[in-house]
């Protein structure tokens, strides 16, 4: 569904990513793991269009989307889901939504208002709330179900469970397990491993923008050295 | 003053607020989205009026043609903005802010000229809205009836918008992308559609505004920037990008201004102050007064930072003596072997290449853009002539007193300028400029208003055109001179470096808003000896010297030179008033020549014509043979 | 505690109701390396910038050479000895490496305000014994807007050092460089702090810059100190192992 290839990208004129490789299949969750300033972030970005690869491949759906503008990528069926939230925070919870829709797709569940309510309850009592009303946790399910209202087919999570208390934690992982049993795709960046064991098949580990490990979840909990290596202090 | 008095002059006031908001809100929702300030918001306004003026004309004057007239020069008004959208602004939203201003600059400039060509020089007075003509009595006073329709409005278009803004989804996406653009396109919207359709209700909008205005004033060829000043005031006033600011600010600015007309003149303790002369002043004085306690306006927000990885601006290189000297020699004996015609042109040369200089600094090393140059160069330029004619101060004491009159005023204006950076600033010099304009051209008694000071002339040993020139060239060359050798000075450094990095400027210890302000002084009072000089070799002065025209032309010398040498401004000011010079000469509509060349340098060389030469060349070399 | 450069006592700051940072205390000595880690939105960066004056605390002291100096404006703040350094690097793109130099040097002795003396004669060799040091001095005639992102950085440093500052603050100091780079610019850091006796507090996400280069590390986790100690103490710290991997449960 999505594979990138050897991709390079800087932030201004730091050299960021140092050729990333990696790959999610429909159906699958993904975690990209690595302590902050690893470069997860901008991988994510630059898999969007959102920082400019300058060089490597991504393609989506069998499609090359590195030259594409996010907008298009978009339209495509790949979601976004950025770590800030970037919530509109002077709109209200169903014009964010609102914001998000796009048509419906093949391939792709359908979304609607009353779908994500379902998933996300604590929303449906705040539909009128301005976005910069809510807590963290509430922003952080109302940016995952605005990207939502893009029916995608794959979603890009950046840091889901970043700033959340636990027990909020806690609601995110059956969530984005719930999006998996919907046939999406799910690639998650994270620094919380314990988090993502509770949620990925797969993960990789970057750390100073580049991969040092691609394995099955069940692989990196059996290697203490590595988790020690790249993740812990 | 009555009670009843005070009522006439607040629906005066309200119903000269409506357009206001009108115009004011479509810059301000064109600016939210875009984050591009359409100069040309003003040209879209006066559009308005004509259209609706030739329309009432093509439908008759009855009710239903006057308002099918209205609306109709409102909806073609908003197809004129999709037009400059789609051909100008969508391929050049990744261009630098000052690109983005000068090319709806120029925009303006070709509107008035077209105006100029489909509806010629003289006001056209439209006629008054049928049914509406006669005058409503409150209070004992009589109210135009179409002044208390016009009060309604606003507010009924305010309403409008809200709806527009809250009730649809073009509205969430409307204010959804005025707060984060790019998170927007990564939830598959696209924002070149966006853009045309904000870019559509916003010119509507100004249209509007004008052609609402049909039965109260004439249209003419000045509302264009008239119309944009206090656009910008209103904006800068109320916060860019806030309708509701804009509304307060409109409806503030406007029962301010009708006040001081209806007040007159009033004597108090024995001091006779004339408050209808005030006007200008007084939205000068809410805006000061704004900015001091809310930099972004009464509603807006402070912008975010943006981190733009801009480019670095390449070190200056420092024309060689022998390159200056060649070119000095040759400045010098042109006048002796060409006609008395040449002296005068190069004398308008080397009194422009000292305006460009100036400008040139103060936007390149130190980093802020003026809208409003021309400021100084008319003051310096009025200085000079109102000491001679009404001080009668000697010429020579005249020329040199003057630069410190428009340095003065670089004091004032210079202190507001910068507490603000980017578009804001930019807005601020334009509105200091328009409102120093509208000063010279309501004064009357002093400044001769429209007719300008006459009889300016230098004294008898400097009578002869040539040996003026040589004084002109003296007094400019030295102030040039001058002016780089302070860019290569501590100085000078210490502004490249703030332009370059305020976060690092701050955090070795520099004061940056005082070199900054110290800055705005110089280049302010260089500016004024260029005026001075000019004004001398004109024999006479006429409000255009300070007008934003004359502004413009400032930047389009140092872009049309290019801002990354120091010489590429004089180069800039010698083509450009050569080309004028020969332009205006064959043509009445040189203006829209001017804008057409803006147009071209923004879109094909957006380095300036010495950069954009620079880089074909290396192309060239680089080309695989 | 009469040798601390630096003294932090119970900061404060909240945005909006949300607790950033809450009771922080801390010390830095002269010549010690303090590391002051934490996962993202642990408040490092608002800690960070209520120390150089960008910020204002809503409560709490902060103390320079026994100084107050909460309140003071960041240029105040450089004046009374502190260099920084910038996460994204901030020096003056279309300035040369030596320019960047002698423009905090001019500063630092005030005299940036004539008009006509030229700049480049002043502070030379001030400058280059300063790029001397820091390993620039072969490209002290190149413009900063065309360096390499590990060499910015070091000119950052030159840049810090021209006020010749008791204290030196980094936000996160090599980050964006490669990986090589990173360890080589903090020794240096360390060494030339050593040997002038300056504090160096620093932000940073490189555990093996961290861990090599830092004598002592603070642990930020939700606004508060959860840590503190020799890198083997915060090493084997159980609610530091917990903070970064994680938890559901």
């Amino acid at each position: 569904m999505l594979e990138v290839r050897d991709l390079h990208a800087f932030y201004g004129r730091a050299h960021i990513l140092h050729g990333v490789s990696l790959e999610a299949r429909a159906g699958e969750v993904v975690a990209l793991l690595g302590r902050n300033g690893a470069g997860k972030s901008t991988a994510m970005k630059a898999i969007m269009g959102l920082v400019p690869p300058a060089h490597g491949e991504v393609a989506f759906a069998g499609k090359r989307i590195d030259r594409l503008p996010p907008y298009r990528i978009a339209r495509l069926g790949l979601g976004y889901v950025p770590e800030e939230r970037r919530i509109f925070t002077e709109l209200s919870v169903v014009e964010n939504l609102e914001v998000g829709r796009q048509p419906a797709r093949d391939g792709a569940p359908t979304w609607t208002e009353d779908k994500l309510f379902a998933l996300f309850p604590n929303l449906a009592n705040m539909r009128e709330r301005p976005g910069g009303r809510m807590s963290g946790g509430e922003q952080q399910m109302l940016t995952i179900a605005r990207t939502l209202m893009g029916n995608p087919r794959c979603v890009l999570l950046d840091e889901p469970s970043e700033g959340l208390a636990p027990i909020i934690v806690e609601q995110m992982a059956n969530s984005i397990r719930a999006l998996k049993g919907e046939g999406l795709c799910v690639l998650l960046s994270e620094q919380n491993l314990h988090f993502s064991q509770a949620v990925a098949d797969r993960a990789y580990i970057i750390e100073k923008g580049q991969i040092r490990f691609g394995g099955s979840m069940a692989e990196l909990t059996a290697d203490a050295s590595l988790r020690e290596q790249y993740l812990s202090v | 003053m009555t009670f009843s008095s005070i009522l006439i002059q607040l629906l005066n006031g309200l119903a000269a607020a409506s357009s206001l908001f009108l115009v004011s809100a479509g810059l301000s929702l064109i600016f939210g989205v875009t984050r591009i300030v359409n100069f040309a918001h003003g040209s879209l306004y006066m559009l308005g009026l004509y259209g609706a003026y030739s329309l009432i004309e093509l439908f008759g004057r009855t009710p239903l043609g006057f308002w099918s007239a209205v609306v109709l020069a409102a909806l073609v008004v908003g197809l004129v903005g999709v037009l400059i959208e789609l051909a100008v602004l969508r391929r050049i939203y990744r261009a630098p802010e000052l690109f983005q201003l000068l090319a709806t600059f120029a925009i303006v400039l070709i509107i008035k000229d077209i105006a100029l060509f489909t509806w010629g020089a003289e006001d056209l007075v439209g006629p008054r809205a049928p049914g509406l003509s006669m005058a409503v009595e409150i209070m004992g006073k009589r109210v135009p009836a179409y002044d208390l329709l016009l009060i309604v409005i606003g507010p009924l278009v305010l309403a409008a918008i809200w709806l527009l803004l809250t009730r649809t989804r073009w509205g969430a996406l409307v204010r959804a992308a005025t707060q984060d653009r790019e998170m927007v396109g990564a939830l598959g919207v696209d924002q070149a559609k966006l853009f045309t359709s904000v870019f559509f209700v916003g010119a509507v909008l100004a249209g509007l505004g004008g052609a609402l205005q049909i039965p109260r004033e004439p249209a003419n060829l000045e509302l264009d920037l008239a119309v944009i000043a206090d656009a910008f005031v209103v904006t800068v006033v109320g916060g860019l990008g806030s309708i509701g600011g804009a509304f307060l600010a409109a409806v503030i600015i406007g029962v301010a201004k009708a006040f001081c007309i209806g007040m007159g003149s009033v004597t108090w303790f024995g001091v006779e102050i004339s408050f209808s002369k005030l006007t200008l002043v007084v939205e000068f004085l809410i805006m000061a007064l704004v900015l001091v306690v809310r930099p972004y306006g009464l509603l807006g927000k402070p912008q975010a930072a943006q981190r733009v990885a801009a480019e670095p601006a390449p070190p200056f290189k420092v024309p060689s003596w022998g390159f200056a000297l060649v070119w000095l020699a040759l400045l010098v004996i042109v006048p002796w072997v060409t006609d008395r015609y040449a002296a005068i042109l190069l004398t308008d040369i080397v009194c422009f290449a000292l305006f460009s200089v100036s400008l040139h600094f103060i936007m390149g090393p130190a980093g802020m853009v003026s809208f409003g140059h021309a400021a100084y160069f008319g003051i310096g330029a009025y200085a000079a002539g109102l000491l001679l004619k009404r001080a009668g101060l000697p010429m020579e004491a005249a020329l040199l007193i003057a630069p410190l009159i428009a340095g003065a005023f670089a004091i004032v204006y210079g202190w507001f300028c910068v507490r603000l950076s980017g578009v804001y600033l930019a807005m601020l010099t334009l509105a200091f400029a328009q409102i120093s304009w509208s000063i010279v051209f309501q004064w009357d008694s002093v400044t001769g208003g429209s007719n300008g000071v006459f009889g300016v002339w230098p004294s008898p040993w400097l009578a002869d055109k040539t040996v003026y020139y040589y004084l002109a060239l003296a007094l400019c060359g030295a102030g040039i001179a001058f002016l780089w050798r302070v860019m290569f000075s501590p100085f000078g450094y210490a502004l490249r470096a703030g332009r370059d990095s305020p976060l690092r400027a701050e955090a070795i210890g520099i004061d940056l808003r005082r070199f900054q302000w110290a800055a705005f002084v110089l280049v302010g009072a260089l500016a004024g000896l260029a005026g001075a000089v000019y004004a001398f070799s004109k024999g006479s002065i006429s409000p255009s010297t300070i007008s934003i025209a004359q502004s413009t032309d400032g930047l389009v010398m140092v872009l049309l030179g290019g801002v990354e040498t120091l010489t590429g401004p004089v180069v800039g000011a010698a083509i450009f008033t050569w080309l004028r010079d020969v332009v205006a000469r064959n043509t009445e509509f040189w203006r829209a020549v001017i804008g057409l060349v803006i147009l071209l340098i923004v879109l094909l060389f957006p380095q300036g014509l010495v950069g954009g030469l620079k880089a074909l060349v290396m192309r060239w070399r680089e080309w695989p043979a | 505690m009469s040798s601390a450069v630096l003294q932090v006592e119970g900061l404060h700051k909240a945005f909006g109701g949300v607790q950033a940072v809450a009771d922080v205390s801390f010390a830095v000595a002269a010549g010690e390396m303090l590391a002051l880690i934490g996962p993202n939105g642990a408040g490092k960066s608002t800690c960070f910038n209520m120390l150089n004056g960008q910020l204002s605390p809503d409560a709490g002291i902060v103390r320079l050479e026994g100084r107050d100096i909460v309140g003071l404006r960041p240029r105040a703040i450089w004046r009374l000895g502190v260099g920084r350094t910038f996460q994204i690097t901030a020096t003056f793109a279309s300035l040369s490496v030596r320019e960047n130099v002698q423009m905090a040097l001019y500063s630092h002795t005030g005299r940036l305000r004539s008009l006509v003396r030229r700049f480049g004669a002043a502070f030379r060799p001030e400058a280059d014994a300063l790029l001397e040091q820091v390993g620039m001095f072969d490209q002290a005639d190149r413009v900063c807007g065309v360096l390499a992102y590990g060499d910015l950085k070091r000119v950052e440093l030159a840049i810090a050092l021209a006020n010749q500052p008791r204290l030196l603050l980094m936000d996160e100091p090599t980050a964006g460089m490669a990986p090589k780079e990173r360890v080589a610019l903090m020794e240096l850091t360390a060494q030339l702090a050593r040997a002038r006796n300056i504090a160096v507090l620093f932000t940073e996400h490189d555990m093996d810059v961290v861990f090599s280069q830092a004598d002592r590390i603070i642990v930020l986790d939700r606004g508060q100190l959860i840590a503190g100690g020799t890198p083997e103490e915060v090493r084997s710290n159980p609610n530091v192992r917990a903070v970064y991997l994680g938890s559901v449960h």
